[in-house]
């Protein structure tokens, strides 16, 4: 792939990227968040067919315009969500779309013997009749492999293929991964993982802000270079940012943890103990996967009550077993997906920046859309929000003026602790720097925010203290004046490296002793 | 700050209400309903349709109809589906025609007592739906077959009249009791029947509660994004309750006016109403898919069906036309308002 270019709209996700693959090689795709990796390999997937640049296949050129034509070049991608049909069997799942037949009669017996042939090279010995939902997890990414291999995909992508798997799922998949080597299949793979790049990589390249980096083979990127090369080094110049004024505490954690959405065996996220104070900015920095989203869902009330541990507001206990409760109680969640969490698009600018606070704004039940529209005004006003009337439809704003309609729905409760989910994702620069100063004008004013992002200068420009995550733990604890990238990625990738240290002991002499260091 | 940044959002043209207006579902709702009156005026079977007693019949027999387009308008913007309302209908036209008739209650019993009985009915289904998480269309079929076989079980199978049989086991004709003969009457010098009154209070009723309160916006958010709702501490279920209670109150204040007009309880009455109750809902313009729609759409799409029926049944056009015509100019009314999506009421 040469001179990959590809636009959604007026930002520019892929500038001239360029990636090469050999037979019979792992290369590691690797990069920050929003780095262009998932495009890229969309591109190559045949899922955006409109893209600048040229692809080829076995030195054929290709132009990949939907999934079909990826895959008929040999290009077979497993996307984290699997593509299989639960309810139908392996047989059927291995070959739909290419049923084995005449004449539209699935010849049910040659399927299955085909599918058993299939799965067997795989190492594989399963009933091809029963039905995928059946296997677990692993062994039906494991079908998902054979699939893509019935088809003879020559170039195999697997993206953060290990994400949902325990220790033996991973080793027999590393171990299918080198039987695929040996046998000439290309294998593009995306991890977030420093252990698994180390150990599978043959080649790595490296993505930043859509740009190609450097593609070298993994003897001569170790670790510290790799993450160099992710980060960069042109880092946004640091802002003066205001000092701190730090009040009591507002937010206590001990030993809390969340579960992930809809329930699971283990727990998404583990905070051993956490503080926030009164006019503090704390950072939750955390690559996919690090549990950060799930702590913001879990203190705002969103899981319910697959929560456990301690949780102080303002030295009180407090327990929400709702949205409800966290919301009567101060605290908001701005979550990461506006459209799907965020948002009523059908509804008007003022019904969206009233609905949390609507029970205050109509005693008695009945609305007074007076207040309301006064309410909205007073709330969107600050955040200069852009809209040619208040009455226009949520749907109909620009995603930074429809987040900034999110951040006056819960402004408007006046809350003690705000917690945010990736604020700032997909919205364009002069309304990112907008609700940057809006923040850092909140906490002066004696709000708490515990702010999880996906773009680390957000995190470092914005925080006081940055927690960082990975899968779940806590794995590094930095302040502004330790904070910096490369070490930051590093604990994210899972190394929880010394480089960073421990926190300042007089500032928070309880978190030292709990945090690895 | 880039100066670009601070452009307006202008997605409407400079004379944004008008066009709002021309755009918007309401329009086209209006313009079916006008198009529908002017098929009125040119097929006016030989002046009929310019006779008062023509409306008056016509507001009459859309009336109970459109009670049930009522509650089910509250469902439909929450993004839900109630089909129990026609079963509902006719379990409470049993049940209020054996309290009235047959054990001679007086209506200041028998109307709290069936109203209460269509609540329960609807709470049910909504209790159903959204806290054990039965999909809505399930639970309310549900409630539909469930309803329909109390409605046969309360009256024997029989339709509930005032042929009453005695000791003797001959029949006898009790009178007909105030609370039917009230409702089956005219006022304002027989221009107006009552039933249409009735209707009239319905609309206000969940006019004011979709428009006016709290819960409505509740609603219209729930059917719009339910999980933002949820996050913005919306009691989801609660509000969905409430949205199938009152559907249930509405089928049942339906229901006494159905048995009030018939003078009897049918325990095969209302099949297939809830059919006719979500068309007048959508034809007014009030999306399936939730979170948009209103009451006075409601109303334009009741008023539209309704004139449609009366206009074909006035020029004589035999049944079997009039529901193939009724069937083809609802999917042209529903097509015309999804052409331009996105616009509010």
């Amino acid at each position: 792939m040469e001179g990959i270019t590809k636009r959604f709209g007026p930002v520019t996700v892929l500038d001239r990227a360029r990636f090469e693959l050999r037979a019979g090689e792992v290369h590691v795709l690797a990069g920050e968040n929003g780095a262009g990796k998932s495009t890229l390999i969309k591109i190559l997937g045949g899922v955006h067919g409109d893209y600048d640049g040229r692809v080829a296949v076995g030195g054929r050129l290709v132009r990949l315009r939907s999934p079909q034509e990826a895959a008929a070049a040999g290009v077979a991608v497993i996307h984290q969500e699997l593509s299989l049909i639960g309810p139908m069997s392996v047989a059927d799942n291995l070959f739909l779309g290419g049923a084995r037949g005449r004449g539209g009669w699935v010849d049910e017996a040659r399927q299955r013997r085909e599918a058993r042939g299939c799965l067997a090279r795989l190492g594989l010995d399963l009933d091809p009749a029963r039905a995928v939902e059946e296997f677990p997890l692993a062994t039906r990414q494991m079908i998902e492999i054979a699939k893509a291999l019935s088809r003879d995909a020559r170039v195999l992508v697997m993206d953060e293929p290990t994400s949902a798997l325990n220790a033996p799922e991973v080793a027999r998949l590393f171990e299918l991964i080198q039987t695929l080597k040996g046998r000439g299949c290309g294998i593009v793979y995306i991890s977030h993982k420093m252990e698994e790049i180390e150990r599978l990589a043959d080649r790595i390249t490296v993505l930043r802000d859509g740009r190609w980096i450097g593609t070298a083979p993994r003897a001569e990127l170790p670790p510290a270079r790799l993450i160099e090369w992710m980060v960069g080094r042109e880092m946004e110049a640091p802002r003066e940012a205001p000092a701190m004024v730090a009040g009591a505490p507002r937010l206590r954690l001990r030993d809390f943890a969340v579960w992930p959405a809809g329930g699971g065996a283990r727990a998404a996220v583990e905070v051993p103990a956490l503080e926030v104070r009164a006019g503090e900015i704390v950072g939750l920095a955390g690559l996919q996967g690090s549990g950060a989203g799930d702590l913001l869902a879990g203190l705002g009330g969103a899981r319910g009550s697959g929560t456990r541990g301690g949780l102080w507001l303002d030295g009180a206990p407090v327990r929400f077993r709702g949205p409800r409760e966290a919301i009567a109680a101060g605290v908001a969640l701005v979550p990461n997906d506006r459209k799907a969490a965020g948002l009523v698009l059908s509804l008007s600018i003022t019904a969206n920046a009233t609905l949390a606070g609507l029970r205050a704004l109509s005693p008695g039940g009945w609305r007074r859309p007076g207040r309301e529209r006064a309410a909205a005004e007073a709330t969107t006003g600050p955040l200069r929000l852009r809209a040619a009337s208040l009455d226009l439809e949520a749907g109909a704003l620009s995603g930074g003026n429809q987040q900034k309609v999110v951040l006056a729905k819960w402004l408007q409760i006046q809350p003690r602790l705000l917690l945010l989910d990736d604020p700032t994702r997909g919205i364009d620069i002069a309304a990112k720097r907008e609700i940057h100063q809006l923040l850092e004008e909140w906490a002066a004013r004696g709000m708490a925010i515990l702010l999880g992002s996906s773009e680390l200068p957000e995190l470092l420009a914005l925080s006081h203290r940055v927690l960082v995550l990975h899968r779940g733990r806590v794995t590094g604890e930095y302040t502004r004046a330790t904070a910096r990238p490369e070490v930051i990625l590093a604990a994210a990738m899972g190394r929880e490296m010394a480089a960073g240290g421990p926190p300042p002991a007089d500032d928070h002499p309880e978190l030292g002793r709990t945090l690895p260091g | 700050m880039n100066e670009e940044s601070h452009k307006s959002e202008q997605t409407a043209p400079p004379p944004a209400r008008w066009r709002g207006w021309t755009a918007g579902p309401a329009a086209r709702a209006l313009l079916a309903l006008g198009l529908v009156l002017a098929l009125g005026m040119v097929f006016n079977a030989d002046g009929a349709f310019f006779r008062a007693g023509t409306h008056r019949d016509a507001l009459r027999q859309a009336s109970v109809y459109g009670m049930l387009a009522c509650g089910l308008t509250l469902v439909i913007v929450s993004g839900g589906i109630d089909l129990a309302v026609g079963s509902v209908l006719a379990l409470v036209a049993v049940c209020a025609s054996q309290m009235a008739i047959h054990w001679g209650w007086s209506g200041w019993v028998v109307v709290p007592a069936a109203l209460a009985l269509g609540t329960l009915c609807g709470a049910t289904a909504g209790f159903v739906t959204a806290r054990l998480r039965v999909q809505p269309f399930i639970a309310t079929l549900s409630l539909m077959v469930l309803a329909r076989g109390l409605a046969k079980y309360a009256s024997g199978g029989m339709k509930v009249s005032t042929a009453v049989r005695g000791a003797d086991g001959l029949y006898h004709n009790v009178p007909l009791p105030p609370l039917f003969t009230g409702i089956d009457t005219r006022i304002l010098g027989g221009n107006v029947s009552m039933v249409t009154v009735v209707f009239g209070v319905c609309v206000a009723a969940a006019w004011l509660a979709l428009a006016r309160h709290r819960w409505g916006r509740y609603l219209q958010a729930i059917g719009g994004n339910e999980e933002a709702a949820r996050l913005s501490g919306v009691p989801v279920a609660a509000a969905k309750i409430a949205a199938y209670a009152a559907s249930g109150l509405f089928a049942a204040v339906a229901g006494i006016c159905q048995a009030a007009q018939e003078q009897q309880g049918d325990p095969e009455a209302g099949a297939g109403y809830e059919l006719i109750g979500i068309a007048m809902v959508v034809i007014g313009g009030t999306s399936l898919m939730g979170g948009r729609g209103g009451m006075g759409l409601t109303l334009l799409g009741v008023l539209t069906i309704g004139y449609l029926d009366k206009i074909l049944s006035i020029n004589a056009v035999p049944e079997a036309g009039r529901l193939v015509l009724t069937g083809v100019i609802i999917i042209l009314a529903v097509l015309a308002q999804r052409a331009s999506p996105g616009t509010r009421s």
